[in-house]
């Protein structure tokens, strides 16, 4: 079995963004960055179903600039075989260029699965995924919380609102991983030293064409600034008076 | 002039909420042009029935597509007459749901008509060749305006986020074929195991009651679903530290990895207010925070603090609540 699993470096969400000059990028001075993490829940993914099968590959993919070589690395130290780095110079905004460069690396790989996290929390569009499967042909579940792969087949439970879907899929496919599939290793110092070994391509991302540009960012509106309505039980009324008559939610 | 196609999203053969806001968002950009809103309703036979409701929101055309194997959610049936239908009716905008559907759907839609995408859209406009639209990055902590260009564009709505408004067209039916077998397809849904009975979902429901560690346990849970009760039209929600423990199903996650949700009342009790969590609801009309540590950071977003131990808070606003709407 071969699998790529496409990984993306996201700043940390704990932070304070700061919008740049320009006024369309975020500044990202101070930002700490590392695996989004659904990626990380596809890598394990990966690794569990080479682990059970035995035996086959599992290859990593990144795009943007140099830095994410070291998103890969984690990768290949939480065990991944091998690394492709699709150079640009920033990760675009715009899902369906990344989409295309992948798609054109991974066609006629061979590959049995492409696995992705279901979203990344920076640009937040979750789009990346099905848009591959679409342009290599692949079939394609997203947002998976199960997974079952065997002679030739899968099988995948979706969370959907209120509701679980249970679905069959026919190889090869590309999956997008919810939360729930599992939990990441963390990688071992073993993993670690062998990752330095392990081979990691760089090459020029064919991105094409942006198809959606931000034309602007900004802070969200402050949401005006609550108050503390007492304590305890003995609160409640005050409570139940405001959301009536001030909050008119009740 | 430009016509906007809807996506009447259904499941189980009854629309979904999030079919009304997409055609009531869709008669908006729609109006602002002169043009007219066309609805695609897939569906198992039978479905055509559920037109009148998409008219009363303000579809002029119901593109009925009905199907054996259409009753349940055929990804690639579904995205194959999507894009077929876009692409001859020469719309200027797809509009979809950013639902758990959407988010699979309209990926698939864009790729097949080699388009621009964007989900999760809090506002759309049509501003000359372009389509403007808003879309909060970074966990809700920064909004992007982006530019879509080309037609057409396709757009997924951020959920709950469209206040449902009556427009009544004709909703004059129109069968449309698959494109395809649609029994050929490579994904097949086996069962759709449903949640608790007739709950409403958090993504629909006006009230949520969130739940965090504050609640103790699995059955701690009780008191905010005696809450919901109370209030008769609202959710219990959780958060992430909860449906890692299997507390409550991951279905009803709210926060950067789980589900996003405004409702006009969110009621978080025992919840602290982690960055992740905070990502999840931030955008609520009004939001009642109820925990025993004054300095918990959900208080810093709250519209409405009680500082206090949920075990003993939540049972008085059960009561409460019960009391204000008996008296309606």
């Amino acid at each position: 079995m071969k699998i790529a699993v496409c990984v993306k470096r996201v700043p940390d969400m704990d932070a304070r963004f700061r919008i740049s000059a320009d006024g369309t990028s975020l500044d990202e001075g101070g930002l700490k960055f590392d695996i989004n993490e659904p990626d990380a829940w596809a890598v394990e993914a990966a690794l569990q179903l080479k682990e059970k099968a035995g035996q086959g590959e599992v290859v990593v993919l990144s795009l943007g600039p140099p830095a994410v070589q070291e998103t890969i690395r984690k990768a290949l130290s939480m065990g991944a075989d091998r690394g492709i780095h699709l150079a640009a110079d920033r990760i675009p905004f715009d899902g369906f260029s990344i989409a295309r460069a992948i798609a054109a690396e991974l066609k006629g790989g061979g590959y049995d699965l492409i696995l992705f996290g279901k979203m990344s929390p920076d640009s937040s569009n979750g789009i990346v995924g099905a848009i591959v499967a679409e342009l290599l042909d692949y079939a394609c579940v997203t947002a998976i919380s199960q997974l079952e792969i065997a002679d030739g087949k899968g099988s995948a439970k979706r969370e959907l609102e209120g509701a679980q879907e249970f679905v069959e899929f026919t190889l090869p496919a590309v999956l997008t991983v919810d939360e729930g599939l599992n939990t990441a290793r963390y990688p071992s110092l073993k993993g670690i030293m062998a990752a330095k070994r392990k081979p990691l391509d760089s090459k020029p991302a064919q991105l094409g064409e942006p198809m959606v540009t931000i034309k602007s960012l900004a802070m969200p509106p402050a949401r005006p600034p609550g108050k503390i309505v007492g304590e305890g039980a003995a609160a409640v009324p005050e409570l139940v008076r405001l959301l009536q008559n001030e909050a008119k939610v009740l | 002039m430009a016509n906007i196609l809807a996506f009447a999203e259904q499941r189980s053969g009854e629309l979904r909420k999030v079919a009304l806001e997409n055609v009531t968002a869709a008669r908006a950009l729609a109006d602002a042009t002169g043009g007219e809103v066309h609805a695609l309703l897939v569906g198992a036979p039978g479905i055509a029935q559920k037109a009148e409701q998409l008219g009363k929101h303000g579809a002029d055309v119901v593109l009925v597509c009905e199907h054996d194997a259409l009753g349940d959610y055929n990804a690639e049936a579904v995205a194959a007459l999507a894009a077929e239908r876009i692409k001859s009716g020469g719309y200027r905008v797809a509009v979809f749901s950013t639902s758990a559907q959407g988010r699979d759907l309209l990926p698939r839609v864009a790729a097949k008509l080699g388009v621009g995408v964007v989900t999760d859209v809090t506002e759309a406009r049509i501003e000359g060749d372009a389509v403007i639209v808003k879309h909060p990055i970074n966990i809700g902590k920064v909004i992007a305006t982006a530019s879509i260009a080309g037609t057409p564009a396709v757009i997924g709505l951020r959920p709950g986020n469209t206040t449902l408004v009556e427009n009544p067209k004709a909703a004059k039916v129109e069968q449309v074929q698959p494109v395809g077998d649609p029994s050929a397809a490579r994904v097949k849904v086996k069962e759709m195991k449903k949640g608790a009975s007739a709950k409403l979902d958090i993504g629909e429901a006006p009230v949520v009651i969130a739940g965090g560690r504050g609640l103790k346990s699995a059955e701690g849970f009780k008191l905010a679903e005696d809450l919901a009760d109370a209030f008769g039209n609202a959710a219990v929600g959780a958060t992430r530290a909860v449906c890692d423990d299997g507390w409550r199903p991951h279905s009803e996650q709210i926060g950067q990895t789980g589900r996003v949700v405004s409702p006009d009342l969110y009621i978080a009790a025992g919840i602290s207010g982690a960055i992740q969590h905070l990502a999840g609801m931030r955008t609520s009309r009004t939001i009642v925070a109820i925990n025993k540590d004054k300095e918990a950071p959900i208080f810093k977003i709250a519209d409405y603090g009680i500082v206090g131990d949920v075990a003993e808070v939540l049972p008085a606003l059960t009561a409460a609540v019960r009391e204000a709407r008996k008296s309606h």
